[in-house]
This record gives C-alpha cells, sequence and structure tokens, in this order.
C-alpha cells in the first residue's frame, strides 16, 4: 500500500517521509502566521513517527480553520461550523479511540461564537489537542476585532476596541484544563515541542499560538504582531519532548535545570526552567504567572500548567475495547428474547 | 381550559339514564406535585388488565407543584382512544379548579369531590359523591408525611368501587408499580381498600356508569412514545446520542439510560457498546451528534422545537456533507417557549424546509407508540443507506403519556449500514473512489470512516462547496450537479419510506388525510362521519418525501380533508407544494390549542364544509 520513498528521501521510523505527512497547498496570505504553524504540525507528527492514519483534524470556521487542509492529507478531517469544533470533534473521536484528535481553531471561532464549546470540552478533559491560531482579529471576515484583541487596539476600518481582552489560556486554567500552552508562531521550535507534548497528552491539551494576521491586524506595537511577539516573549522555560523509546536523549539536558512529566502514553515531557521556581504542576502558581504577565504585557509561552493523571471523558464511559465503529452488527442489536421479556413488563 | 365546554343541562339527572358500561370519561382534577400520578396509573392500568380498551392524558402545567393537574381517561369498549372533550365523570381534589372543572361533566354526569372542597356545586344535573378524605386519612393511620400522597389512593378506592373496578387487578398494579417494595404496594393497597370500603357502606349508587372485565388485551402493552422510540433505538443499534434536556423530549434519552445497560452491554465483557452523553447545548448535542454519524456511529439526538432550532446549521451541514445521524423531535406548542407541556404538530414546515439554501429531509412521522418504536430502529438504517439525517416527528401526546399500544415487535430486517468502504474493499477498488461519486446511479455515494488504515482512505468533510473528491470548490458546474445529485436521493428515497397507511369505507368520495398521533381522533371520526351518513376514506402519511400512494390517493378522491394540529396547516402546504396540481382537490383543517385533536371537532369540521 504504502510506496517505497526512492532511497535517497529521508524516512522516519515509522518509514514514512516529510512528503506523506504534506497537505493540499496553502491558499492562506503568504506570511500568515497560521501556514507556519501548519507546517510545525506536520514536522511534529513526522518527528513523532505518527502514521498519518492514525490522526484526526477538526476545525471550525475562520482563516485558521480552513489550515487543516494544508497539512496531512493522508489524515480524515472535518470542517465543521464556526465555534463548534469541539462538539463534532468528541463525537467523531468516541467512533475509534485509538485515533488522536488535533483540533484547529481560532481566536474568533474560539473566545466568541464557540466559547462555550471551549470551556465544555476542557471541562470534560476530552483527550485531543486543541490548537488556537490567535491573532485578535477575523481574518476570515477582513479585520473585524476578535475577543483577543488589545483594549485600545485601533485598526482601519474598526476604530478603536474599548474592551479588555480574554486571554486564553487563563480561560482554559481556570476551567480546568489538564494542559495549558501557549506559544508564538513566530517560534518554530517552540510550537513543534509542544504540538509534540499536546499530542502525547491525554486529556485536552489547549496550546494559545499567537499567530500575526499579516494582512488585518501586524501593526508593529499590538499584542499579536510579529515584531511585538519577538521582542516581548518571555519564555517560561525550553521545552523538548522525547520520546519513550528514545529517552537516552536525556543526557543533553544540564542537570539541576530539568524537570520530568511524566505523560499518559508513556513518554516523558522534559522541562527546562529558565525561572528556576516554576513549576507547570502548580497551578496556583500558573494563574499567578499569567496574572503577572498580563500587568506587565508580557507575553508568557511555554507549558504553562499540566496535570497528566487527571481522568478524561473516555475514562467516565466504560466502553468496549474494539473501535465503536467497527463493532459487528450483532453486537449492537440486542436478541429478540429479550424485547418478548420487555413486552411481557410492559402492560 | 379543556377546550369546549359543556351546555348544562336544565333538566334534572335522570337516573333512569340507560346504563354505560365499559364507554365513559373519567377526569382526575389535581394540583401538580401532589403526587396523583401514582393514584392516576393505577386506576388506568387496572383497567387495561381488565381486558378494557383505555386512553389516558396528562395535561400538566410547566411547573414542579402547586398548579392544577388533569388526569383524562378514556375508556372505550371499542377500541377508541382519542381524547373527549366532555367527561362523564369527575375526581375533584383540586378547589381552585373546581367550579370550572364541573362545567366540563356532562349532564346526567358524575362528580366525585373531596369534601374539603367548601364550594357549592352549581348544577343541578348531575350527581354528586363527596368524599371525607380528610377524615379517612386520619382513620388510615399513615405517617404525617404521606397522608397527601396517601389521600390519592383513597379516591382510586373510592371510585372503584363505586365503578365496579375489579379490586384484584389494583393490586397486581401496585405491586407492578413498586416491584422492588412489596410493602409499599402493599400499604397503597391498605389505604385503597379504606376508600373502597367506606364507599360500599355509605355511597348509594346512583350513576349510569359502570365497568365489566373484558377478554384479555393479550397482544397489546401499555408504554409511551419516548420509550418507545428509546427501545427502537437500542435495537436500532445507536452507538452515540448527544442530547440536551427539554420537554418533551427529555424522557426519551432517560429511558435509554434506563435500558441501555440491561441491553446493551457487551455479553462477552460487559462492557458497553454506546455512548450517551449530556451536552451543554443543543448546539453541542447535534455537533457530537454530527461528528458521530460521520465518524461511522450510529448517532441520535432527542430534542423538542427550541432546540431543533438551535440544531439546524449543524443539520444544514450534515445535509450537504451528508452525514447519517437520527433527530427525534417530540413536538410541544410553539412559536417560542409557546406551551411546553402541551402537545402539537406545529413543526412540520420547520422540519420539511430546516436550514439555509437548498435543503430536503426525509421526515418520519409515527402514528402510535408501537410505530415509535418501529421508526426508533428503521431510522438509522434510513439515516446510513441515504446518508443524510432523518427527521422523527414525534409529539408530546404520543412520547410522554401511556397508550395501550401493539407489543413491539422485533426487527424483521437485518441492519443496514450503507455503503462504506473498509480496508479490503479499497484494496479491491485499487484505492479508486472518491467521497461524493455516485456510482451506483441512486443519488447515493460511498464513504470512508475515521480510523480506516488504507493511505488512500481519507477525505476531508466539509461544509463548503466540494467536488465529487470532497475537495474545495467553487467551480459553478460541480456546485450543481453536487446538489442535484443529493436531490437525487430523496427521488430513490420515496419508494423505500414507509409507505402511507390507508383505512377505506364503501363508497366514499372524500378523502381525510392526517399525520402521527391524530390518527385515533381521525379514524373515530371516520366511524362516526358513516354513522353521519358520509362514508370517507382515511390515508395516514408516515414519511416525507412523499410516496406516490399519496398523489393516487388525493386524485382517487373529489375533495381531501387535511387534518392538523398546527395553525397554520403545515402538511396542506406541504402536499399543496408537491402537488399544486392537486391543489383544488385539498381543503385544510387545522387546530392548535395545545390539546390531543378530538374525533367530534374533525366530524363537525368535515360536516360543516360538507354543508350537512
Ligand atoms: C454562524 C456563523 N457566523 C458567522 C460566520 C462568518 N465568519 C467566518 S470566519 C469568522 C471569524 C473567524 O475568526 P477567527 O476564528 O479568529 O479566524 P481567523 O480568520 O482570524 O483565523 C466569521 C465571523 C460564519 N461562518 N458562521
Ligand atoms: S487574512 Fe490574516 S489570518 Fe487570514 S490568511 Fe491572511 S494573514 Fe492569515
Ligand atoms: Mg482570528
Amino acid at each position: 500500500m504504502n510506496e517505497k520513498p526512492a532511497a535517497q528521501v529521508e524516512v522516519n521510523a515509522a518509514g514514512l517521509s516529510r512528503g506523506d505527512y504534506q497537505g493540499e497547498p496553502s491558499t492562506l496570505c503568504p506570511g500568515c502566521g497560521h501556514n507556519t504553524i501548519s507546517s510545525q504540525i506536520l514536522t511534529a507528527c513526522y518527528e513523532l513517527n505518527l502514521i498519518p492514519e492514525q490522526i484526526v483534524k477538526f476545525s471550525g470556521i475562520g482563516c485558521s480553520s480552513k489550515s487543516p487542509t494544508y497539512f496531512l492529507k493522508r489524515s480524515f478531517g472535518f470542517n465543521g461550523l464556526h465555534g463548534r469544533m469541539p462538539s463534532l470533534a468528541l463525537g467523531a473521536l468516541f467512533a475509534d479511540r485509538t485515533i488522536k484528535g488535533i483540533g484547529i481553531s481560532g481566536d474568533g471561532d474560539t473566545a466568541s461564537i464557540g466559547f462555550g464549546q471551549f470551556k465544555h470540552i476542557i471541562r470534560r478533559n476530552m483527550p485531543m489537542v486543541y490548537i488556537i491560531e490567535n491573532n485578535g482579529v477575523y481574518g476570515l471576515t477582513k479585520g473585524q476585532f476578535s475577543a483577543t484583541a488589545e483594549k485600545g487596539l485601533e485598526l482601519k476600518h474598526q476604530g478603536r476596541n474599548p474592551y479588555i481582552p480574554i486571554d486564553l489560556a487563563k480561560e482554559a486554567l481556570i476551567s480546568g484544563a489538564s494542559f495549558v500552552a501557549r506559544s508564538f508562531s513566530g517560534d518554530a521550535k517552540q510550537v513543534r515541542e509542544l504540538i509534540k507534548a499536546a499530542i502525547s497528552h491525554y486529556g485536552t491539551a489547549v496550546i494559545d499560538i499567537i499567530s500575526p494576521c499579516v494582512t488585518f491586524n501586524n501593526r508593529e506595537d499590538t499584542l499579536h504582531s510579529y515584531v511585538w511577539g519577538r521582542q516581548h516573549e518571555a519564555p517560561l522555560h525550553d521545552i523538548s519532548y522525547v520520546p519513550y523509546r528514545k529517552a537516552i536523549l536525556l543526557g543533553e539536558f544540564e542537570e539541576g535545570t530539568t524537570q520530568e512529566v511524566k505523560l499518559h502514553d508513556g513518554s516523558v515531557v522534559i522541562l527546562k526552567k529558565l525561572e528556576t521556581d516554576y513549576d507547570p504542576t502548580d497551578k496556583w502558581h500558573a494563574l499567578r504567572i499569567l496574572e503577572e504577565a498580563e500587568m506587565n504585557r508580557w507575553l508568557i509561552t511555554g507549558l504553562i500548567y499540566i496535570n497528566p493523571t487527571q481522568p478524561t471523558l473516555f475514562d467516565f464511559h466504560d466502553l468496549v475495547d474494539q473501535p465503536l465503529n467497527r463493532l459487528e452488527v450483532d453486537r449492537i442489536r440486542p436478541d429478540a428474547e429479550s424485547l418478548e421479556k420487555l413486552n411481557d413488563s410492559m402492560y | 381550559m379543556k377546550g369546549e365546554k359543556q351546555a348544562t343541562g336544565d333538566q334534572q339527572p335522570k337516573i333512569t339514564l340507560a346504563p354505560k358500561v365499559n364507554d365513559f370519561s373519567l377526569t382526575i382534577c389535581t394540583v401538580n406535585g401532589s403526587g396523583s400520578t401514582t393514584a392516576n396509573n393505577t386506576l388506568y392500568r387496572a383497567l387495561f388488565r381488565m381486558g378494557i380498551p383505555v386512553s389516558g392524558k396528562n395535561i400538566f402545567p410547566s411547573n414542579i407543584k402547586g398548579l392544577p393537574t388533569w388526569f383524562a381517561i378514556r375508556i372505550s369498549k371499542d377500541g377508541y382512544l382519542a381524547r373527549v372533550a366532555h367527561d362523564d365523570i369527575i375526581v375533584a381534589m383540586n378547589p381552585k379548579t373546581f367550579a370550572e372543572d364541573l362545567d366540563y361533566c356532562v349532564p346526567g354526569g358524575v362528580v366525585f369531590y373531596a369534601d374539603h372542597i367548601n364550594l357549592p356545586v352549581q348544577r343541578e344535573d348531575i350527581i354528586t359523591y363527596p368524599m371525607p378524605i380528610k377524615e379517612l386519612i386520619k382513620k388510615a393511620d399513615v405517617p404525617r408525611n404521606l397522608r397527601d400522597y396517601m389521600a390519592n389512593m383513597l379516591y382510586v378506592g373510592i371510585v372503584s368501587q363505586m365503578l365496579g373496578i375489579c379490586m384484584e387487578s389494583i393490586q397486581q398494579v401496585l405491586r407492578f408499580q413498586f416491584i422492588s417494595k412489596p410493602s409499599v404496594a402493599d400499604s397503597n393497597y391498605e389505604t385503597v381498600l379504606i376508600g373502597a370500603k367506606w364507599a360500599k357502606a355509605n355511597l348509594e349508587k346512583k350513576d349510569r356508569y359502570s365497568v365489566a372485565t373484558m377478554p384479555a388485551l393479550k397482544d397489546h402493552i401499555m408504554a409511551d412514545g419516548n420509550t418507545a422510540g428509546a427501545l427502537g433505538a437500542l435495537y436500532g443499534g445507536v452507538e452515540f446520542c448527544g442530547w440536551y434536556p427539554i420537554t418533551p423530549a427529555t424522557s426519551m434519552v432517560e429511558s435509554m439510560m434506563f435500558f441501555a445497560p440491561q441491553l446493551r452491554k457487551d455479553p462477552k465483557t460487559d462492557k458497553e457498546t454506546y455512548v450517551i452523553e449530556q451536552a451543554e447545548d443543543e448546539l453541542a448535542a447535534i455537533g457530537m451528534v454530527c461528528g458521530a454519524g460521520w465518524a461511522g456511529l450510529r448517532s441520535m439526538t432527542s430534542t423538542s422545537g427550541p432546540g431543533l432550532s438551535l440544531m439546524t446549521e449543524y443539520l444544514g451541514l450534515a445535509y450537504y456533507a451528508e452525514i447519517p445521524v437520527v433527530v427525534w423531535d417530540v413536538q410541544r406548542v410553539g412559536p417560542s417557549t409557546g406551551l411546553p407541556t402541551r402537545t402539537g404538530q406545529g413543526d412540520l414546515t420547520m422540519s420539511y424546509f430546516l436550514g439555509h439554501g437548498d435543503t430536503d429531509h426525509i421526515i418520519l412521522i409515527p402514528g402510535s407508540v408501537n410505530e415509535c418504536f418501529e421508526f426508533g430502529w428503521q431510522a438509522f438504517d434510513f439515516a446510513e443507506r441515504f446518508q443524510t439525517p432523518i427527521l422523527i416527528l414525534s409529539d408530546l401526546d404520543l412520547g410522554m403519556n401511556q397508550w395501550m399500544t401493539k407489543r413491539f415487535i422485533y426487527p424483521d430486517k437485518p441492519i443496514d449500514r450503507g455503503k462504506v468502504l473498509w480496508e479490503e474493499d479499497l484494496e479491491r477498488l485499487k484505492g479508486e473512489w472518491g467521497r461524493y461519486q455516485d456510482v451506483d446511479g441512486d443519488g447515493i455515494p460511498y464513504r470512508t470512516l475515521m480510523g480506516n488504515k488504507d493511505p488512500r482512505a481519507a477525505y476531508f468533510a466539509r461544509g463548503t462547496g466540494h467536488d465529487e473528491y470532497g475537495k474545495y470548490s467553487e467551480n459553478p458546474q460541480i456546485w450543481k450537479a453536487m446538489l442535484d445529485r443529493i436531490k437525487r436521493k430523496f427521488e430513490t428515497a420515496r419508494s423505500i419510506l414507509p409507505n402511507p397507511v390507508l383505512r377505506k369505507k364503501n363508497g366514499a368520495k372524500i378523502g381525510l388525510i392526517a399525520m402521527g398521533s391524530t390518527d385515533p381522533a381521525v379514524f373515530e371520526a371516520q366511524d362516526l362521519l358513516v354513522q353521519a351518513g358520509l362514508a370517507t376514506d382515511y390515508l395516514r402519511i408516515r414519511a416525507i418525501p412523499f410516496s406516490d400512494e399519496v398523489k393516487h390517493f388525493i386524485l382517487a378522491h373529489e375533495c381531501n380533508y387535511v387534518l392538523e394540529l398546527n395553525r397554520d396547516g403545515q402538511l396542506h402546504q406541504i402536499l399543496t407544494l408537491n402537488y399544486q396540481e392537486l391543489s383544488g382537490k385539498m381543503i385544510s383543517l387545522s387546530i392548535s390549542d395545545g390539546m390531543p385533536m378530538t374525533a367530534a371537532w374533525v366530524q363537525t369540521q368535515v360536516m360543516e364544509k360538507e354543508n350537512k
């Protein structure tokens, strides 16, 4: 079935080349932050040796939500409705619990119309990756303010934004998320490593990625712009994802500055702390860091919070092991005798 | 409150009126939250056990405690199950509605009333039996907190004694209702006996009503449509149900939660083969259901008008992206929040046109509890066969009331999972396939499911314009061809969906057309009309798109009355749209007052139009 790649093409441990992870050519604006994220998702999956058929993509509506077409062509995907990617993913992922779900959303998609579904998927701790490509505007509808836009921001046709922005990382945290991270689309390495960690996490893994819209929101002084992002990024810690079977790589990290978080699938995230007292398993500390960052107008990036043992929605259902969508018909229709008994009891 | 009132007769009650056996109506007037449900069901089910055809309607408020509630029982030796607007017998327990309740009593009728109702009985043409409930309850020695509840059992005893309802049946019913608590069944029964004994010693029978045992109703059961729908789904192999509570649809999923563990655990591993998830709202419920349906699960939700409004956008996507889902709309009365605890058929037009842009939807309309079961399992086969949403329009009357109905029949067809390509199929096709290609000429394409390991299996589903391979497209020809192809599926469906049910009368030139829960009223009206000298044929529509039989029926009759429970005559509208050339042959007769249709209403309306 898989065509053998020619000898000179580099392949990963799954025997697949980068080409096997590619999607259709992007139709987003050149330079759009969303494109960088797509290519890091692709690279993360390649480096994790995931088979594309083991992944399923979901999205809502927006430029960001269009992007799942631009990576992992060999994976199933579903571009749903505005703000309602989480519910779509939830239903589908029950069909085969061996498949990894990656949800892509925008700040309009998540912080406005889909705010309820965002909070509720987190509350259920549905195992899936939830990436928000956050540019502070509605890109696809041509540049209105989103709910994550900074207060006081001025846009060409919109005037001045009078409202305080919603911080999606903070919202995720207070909703009980088991994995909260933030990054900046321009920091390819960090984005990639966080995506890998998120894929390995068993639970809802939220990554809020600041992803500048080059067309409608890229004034140099705004929170969601490239220039501002690059200058004000305050990485919490470097993060490097290391699959379990290659734990040998641990030697690369300096003693005393690393912290291990064991993920559900047996793999380990190693956090290199820049602030020696930062503990991503301490929720209270995570909240404080975010509050401080807001006061200082910092962009905190990195893995902000993780709880790898929080029960997930799958744990609340006692399901058969086989994928539900492959159950034989005689296992989903009770026998005739049982119906006669029911009939007898109804009088 | 209950529709047409009785004209009070001037005459004194005539004890000499002919006796009426197994043919009268009885309404129990209580306050909601007083615990009368068990008592009412006891009476109702005891009659059924005596072999007497009965129907019962709970007319209740959208409230938890303190507002008036009526339970109307109709006893009919001839098997007529429709509501009747008048009462032969009233059991009055609610002082607040007493005066009004009396208005519905027929001349010569009977009123049992709790004697703490210190109000004058204004009618001289009815027979009254006061019931010393307070005094008797003291004698009964029941704990203080149970007094109100047990008071209800007293009227069960008194009414049963006066009408001749068999005590043994009462006892059996109580044991059935308290199957795991025999001592509770016994104490209830003791209270019933106290009432019966008192009535025997103190009341002289002056009225003409009584019941008598009939041959057992062996092939019948007693159930509500929501339970039937839930069981139908479980036998239909439902694997995912996402839902959000709303009256009158809630009890369907609650029944499913009750029965699923006993019916749908894997015999080998004792693990579940289904997921029931309460969503945060209907937007999410239908999102989940669409996701699950897309990924290959038999997927459903159950809701009512306001919920269906919220689900509309996703159902439009399901229509265009061709996702099998089953949606029950247990209708209440709209517009808006409307009458949440009353019944109607007002969501038909919305369902028919559901979604923006051009859409078509398959609509199933069960007309009995038994059919709720049947359509409950069939709907999944249709959904997966046609890869489209199936809307099932039930209503509060059918869904929440207990009905005497035929025993549920085990599915007579194997499960049909529709056109799905797995790994071996793709191997056979050498990977040559397109998600939206019409290979077989029936408009129905093939689909693959998430989890398929063949690298050629995946496609990207979307609500945006797409070509035969699911790829994004804004091409005018492709868009048009896709939408035209989808329409062909509904042509294919026309002949496969449940046929209409026809009931003919000799020499009829007039047609009656109806749907759903009005069936008992139209059925009975047909007989009443014959008695009045007017023969009619009756066609009950069970599915949209209409089968050709509908057209033939309209053609074959000089005039067709379309009867339904909504203001605007929605079925009439849709029939007219479908058969414009026959529009002159159809007349709309519709009513929306929140109450189930009565045969008398049908008869009067038709006779009026016929100038008879
Ligand atoms: C129900 C509904 N309302 C409105 C729209 C129009 N709409 C399309 S994209 C969009 C905003 C997208 O913003 P965001 O999620 O931030 O994505 P971006 O384009 O910025 O990546 C809106 C309002 C829609 N598609 N559906
Ligand atoms: S409009 Fe903005 S968000 Fe949309 S593709 Fe262009 S740069 Fe990206
Ligand atoms: Mg945006």
